[in-house]
């Protein structure tokens, strides 16, 4: 049993934390984990991406293959994606026209509420110490893994920092994986490319492009389903909360989520 | 049993009314959403992209060699086909409209004057690309030899087809501003890949405006008019898939 004195590492000190802990009944603590700006972004992103994937799903029906390479192969494509349920579109049923006007103006949306974002986080320094992994995080990667593949999740103290495949997971979210969407998304016109034919000359050509845009959008959708599984897991009303309020709570020392397949071998530290 | 059909048909039509207000509410409400994303478009590819940046250009080796001939690729209409018959000898290209001297050009005037040739992609609106060399004369040297009057604002193109391939049916149109008119990539093209322009695309003329996406490269184009504004034109959107929903500004 630990006395949690000072914060697990990775977690804001308490002169950067916007607001201190507030005590609960039964050992339980609130504690303040998403400031305004974080909650704002989060939920106008929710709603950006998800139109952009289902006018993105009508847009790519029109032409429903991929190639690699600066021109379509049409007898040769790399892939042919099958076609989707109309629910899964926007608008509801194949529009090409209708399905970009929504896409690109949700395009703008989500990258002015993208830069927000990241400005936000890499000014007032939450990034680098919420999300960016220590070295001490990078060399707990294999443990928590371990527990990760036993959907094993602390719910006291050590809830307060994100885990170092959490930190990987959002990291490469926002750093790699929502940008590539973006930039491959400008590669794609022909408006851009006469400017950003460097760009272009990265990726391939415009139908690499579209195809990096595809898999970009397929890495998206995975993000999407196990972030919202493990959401659910470790306590939905908790964290749905905590992003729409901003605060969290902690259990006492000792709990977690998910099955109790042993105990934690070392009850005050990560392994 | 009356009281049921009368029911029944009842539903029926507040449902379908139901359907039809959703789907004219949606169609509105995606012409708000694009006039919004096509306006910040415009505004950022116009402030971001220099007036003579070129569209990227390819080499010899890279050109399809099936490069896909889309929309239109066989027009109907009885004056086309009479023009057709006859190679397009009597083919006159008209420029007129807001301009201080009309012109009328057969394909040998066009091609009496100074041609260029350029390899770049043709980026269709369903996501395709395909790779072509075209060769032309610049719309530029056409639109100052007939002298734009000040008040020009939009270069019309009016052509021979009708997508649904009837004698009396809408034929295709496009508009650019004189940004695109003026660029130096914007040809009238007679030549692909170092043939006479093929009748699949767009033979004997079409336009090559190489920054926007292939619905803005009008085919089969009959007549060049320059117009204060197009809202007289058409359903008045500045183009025939314009009128049905796309973007005016096809740089995305």
């Amino acid at each position: 049993m630990t006395e949690t004195v000072d914060p697990p590492p990775g977690t804001l000190a308490p002169a950067a934390n916007a607001r201190g802990d507030r005590p609960l009944s039964q050992g339980r603590t609130d504690v303040w984990r998403h400031p305004a700006t974080v909650r704002i972004t989060h939920w106008l992103n929710v709603i950006a991406v998800v139109v952009l994937l289902m006018s993105g799903l009508n847009i790519l029906a029109a032409h429903p293959h991929l190639y690699w390479g600066i021109r379509s192969t049409f007898a040769d494509p790399w892939l042919s994606t099958p076609t989707v349920p109309d629910w899964l579109l926007i608008p509801q049923g194949r529009n090409l026209a209708e399905a970009r006007n929504w896409h690109f103006l949700f395009a703008w949306i989500f990258v002015v509420n993208g830069l927000v974002y990241l400005a936000f986080g890499l000014f007032s320094g939450r990034f680098g110490k919420r999300i960016w992994p220590t070295g001490r995080d990078l060399r707990g990667f294999w443990p928590s893994l371990k527990e990760h593949a036993r959907f094993h999740f602390p719910t006291d103290d050590h809830a307060r920092a994100y885990n170092v495949i959490q930190k990987l997971t959002y990291a490469a979210m926002v750093l790699v994986v929502l940008p590539l969407m973006l930039v491959t998304g400008l590669s794609m016109s022909p408006g851009f490319n006469a400017v950003g034919g460097i760009l272009l000359e990265i990726m391939g050509g415009r139908q690499s492009a579209r195809t990096l845009h595809f898999i970009a959008a397929g890495l998206i959708v995975g993000f999407i389903v196990i972030h919202v599984g493990l959401v659910i897991w470790t306590g939905f009303f908790n964290n749905m909360r905590a992003m729409i309020t901003g605060w969290f709570v902690i259990q006492p020392p000792g709990s977690t989520a998910g099955p109790k397949l042993r105990r934690r071998r070392d009850e005050g530290d990560e392994a | 049993m009356n009281r049921r059909r009368w029911l029944t048909g009842a539903l029926a039509t507040a449902a379908a009314s139901f359907l039809a207000a959703c789907g004219e509410g949606s169609w509105r409400l995606s012409e708000q959403a694009r006039r919004m994303g096509e306006g910040l478009t415009r505004r950022a590819q116009r402030l971001l992209v220099p007036r003579e940046a070129l569209a990227p250009t390819y080499s010899r080796v890279e050109i399809s060699p099936d490069f896909r001939a889309n929309g239109s690729i066989d027009p109907a209409a009885s004056d086309y086909l009479a023009l057709k018959a006859d190679g397009f000898a009597g083919y006159r290209l008209v420029v007129d409209g807001l301009v201080e001297r009309p012109l009328s050009l057969s394909l040998e005037d066009l091609r009496t004057r100074p041609a260029q040739s350029q390899i770049t992609k043709h980026d269709c609106v369903e996501g395709w690309t395909s790779i072509g060399e075209w060769t032309g004369v610049r719309l530029e040297t056409l639109l100052d030899e007939a002298g734009l009057k000040p008040e020009a604002r939009y270069i019309v193109f009016h052509c021979f087809d009708t997508l649904d391939q009837r004698e009396d049916g809408e034929r295709y149109y496009e508009s650019i501003d004189l940004i695109d008119a003026r660029h130096p990539q914007t040809i009238l093209a007679w030549a692909m890949n170092g043939e006479t322009l093929p009748v699949p695309h767009g033979a004997p003329l079409r336009l090559r405006v190489e920054r926007q996406l292939g619905y803005k490269h009008a085919k089969y184009i009959r007549r060049i008019e320059a117009v204060e504004s197009f809202a007289h034109i058409g359903r008045g959107k500045g183009g025939y898939w314009e009128d049905r929903g796309y973007e005016w500004y096809a740089g995305i």
